[in-house]
């Protein structure tokens, strides 16, 4: 475990030493402390890595990541894994707006509650929230797959396109083109996993209803199912 | 962009520490505006006293303060970088008229509690100049500037007063203001600026005067104020925050036993005591939280 203080490394040092990690080194585990609200902190990373943050982090932390495993024991600003590709972020604490936005991999987990605009524009990341998500969440999301514990506000899935949200509580409202949707057998496994990478009792799942695109919005074409 | 702070101290022994937390926290917010800078500082009033804020560019101070203290007799004058404050007993109305008889002083804000500062230059700079550190209080407000609407100038910079005892700080933009500069101008509201968060700083005066609370006061400038905002406003009493039904400019509040931190984000406050411990969390869309006796 190697470990790295905002207090005495610059974060553009410790941001490009994560960055550009020696392949060959077996080194793999980092700690960050005194995050102090910093803002990218850990974006662009690109190897398989650990990353754990002990703090409170601002805007675009893990953004853009690829490969890598990246933990906050605190709250997280706005965007936080917004692009990842793939590998993992795990949020202890809260997350402010846009998580995860236009992510196109990986899985970004939150223990606490997001707030407006998570999944915003997501194009096949899985977000799994055990609280709450606030308004105008998974808009214009694409693919991939939005998990919420507890309710979400208003204008749910607005403008949505083939991502699936799972939600446990109530939506405040429903945001154009979203409408509540049957879960099949497929649409349950797929549940069972995603529950299964946040460590959530798979009993669970019988309470969870699933919502996606009424398909009335954007030009839908049957033939092209297998791109999303 | 711009960065706005608040903090309200609940335990009474972080006064004395009031200017040196308000410090660290523009200073973490200089990133977000580094065109001009201002905060207005709360502290125990005194009884029949008034203060009054009051900027002098770069006129004679001296004659300035000769002439004044012909005028009022009880004036207590102490000035700060290219401010005063004036302290006085003598009526809030005759002394506003003297001020304005003279055209080379620009009164910034009064009250038996607030005092407010503000100035062109970055953050880092400013509250150097006005030596925030050494200021104790019970509460305050702070704003950095990212000019857009309205000229970089002292006049548009925040915080905003328009009654006594009020100011107001504002991350975003209005887009009805001119519309109620002339409505609220009407009623009798002075405002001075060409800038969107004067106005509101005046329709937040005029609920105050019709004798609704703060609170009241910013639930009906939801309906009322057309854009986007983050508020953070200000009475001897306490302070509140409001952000617009969209939310699109960013909040987070740390309350602890002993203060309620504001900021627009988390490393504002990353230097306040025990904040890894306090309950954080943002504002919701459209719900005004205050906090005061």
């Amino acid at each position: 475990m190697i470990k790295l203080n905002l207090k005495k490394d610059s974060l553009r040092k410790v941001n490009e030493l994560l960055q550009n990690l020696d392949q060959k080194s077996n080194d793999r585990s980092f700690k960050i402390i005194n995050p102090d609200g910093n803002h990218a902190i850990c974006a662009g990373l690109k190897d398989e890595m650990d990353v754990t943050i002990e703090g409170h982090v601002g805007y675009y932390c893990a953004g853009m990541n690829m490969k890598a495993d990246v933990t906050v024991n605190g709250n997280v600003g706005t965007g936080v894994a917004e692009n990842m590709m793939s590998g993992s972020v795990h949020v202890k604490g809260n997350a402010s707006q846009s998580a995860g936005a236009t992510a196109h991999g990986g899985t970004l987990i939150v223990d606490g509650d997001t707030s407006s605009r998570c999944g915003i524009s997501m194009k096949g990341i899985d977000i799994i929230v055990k609280g709450s998500v606030g308004h105008m969440s998974a808009f214009m999301a694409q693919s991939g797959n939005l998990v919420i514990c507890g309710d979400a506000g208003d204008a749910l899935g607005d403008s949505i396109y083939e991502a699936k949200i799972f939600i446990k509580g109530e939506p405040k409202s429903l945001g154009a083109d979203c409408e509540k949707k049957n879960m099949n057998k497929k649409d349950q496994d797929l549940l069972k996993s995603l529950l299964k990478k946040a460590s959530i009792d798979e009993n669970q799942l019988t309470h969870f209803k699933m919502y996606g695109s009424a398909r009335k919005l954007y030009n839908f074409n049957i033939d092209n199912v297998s791109e999303y | 962009m711009c960065g706005i702070v608040g903090l309200y101290l609940k335990n009474k022994k972080y006064n004395k520490d009031l200017g040196k937390f308000l410090t660290g926290m523009m200073n973490n917010m200089s990133t977000r505006g580094p065109d001009s800078a201002g905060f207005a500082i709360y502290s125990t009033e005194r009884k029949k006293k008034y203060k009054y804020s009051i900027c002098y560019n770069k006129n004679n101070i001296k004659e300035i303060k000769k002439n004044l203290s012909k005028e009022i007799k009880d004036a207590k004058i102490k000035i700060i970088s290219d401010h005063f404050v004036l302290e006085t007993s003598l009526k809030p109305v005759k002394v506003i008229s003297i001020i304005k008889s003279y055209n080379n002083l620009n009164l910034v804000g009064y009250g038996s509690s607030i005092e407010i500062f503000k100035q062109v230059g970055n953050p880092r700079d400013v509250v150097n100049n006005f030596s925030l550190k050494n200021f104790s209080g019970t509460h305050a407000i702070g704003h950095t500037r990212m000019a857009t609407e309205s000229a970089i100038t002292t006049d548009g910079s925040h915080p905003y007063s328009t009654g006594e005892d009020e100011c107001l700080v504002h991350n975003g933009s209005l887009s009805n203001h001119n519309n109620l500069r002339r409505t609220l101008k009407k009623k009798g509201i002075e405002i001075k600026s060409q800038n969107d968060t004067e106005v509101a700083a005046g329709y937040i005066s005029n609920g105050l005067s019709n004798k609704k609370s703060l609170k009241e006061t910013l639930i009906d400038g939801l309906k009322d104020l057309d854009g986007f905002y983050t508020f953070i406003s200000g009475t001897k009493n306490g302070l509140a925050i409001v952000r617009d039904e969209i939310a699109c400019k960013p909040a987070v509040v740390a309350e602890t036993k002993d203060y309620v931190a504001i900021a627009s984000e988390f490393q504002a406050m990353a230097h306040l005591p025990n904040v890894n411990k306090a309950k954080i969390f943002e504002p919701e869309p459209g719900l005004v939280y205050s906090w005061g006796k």
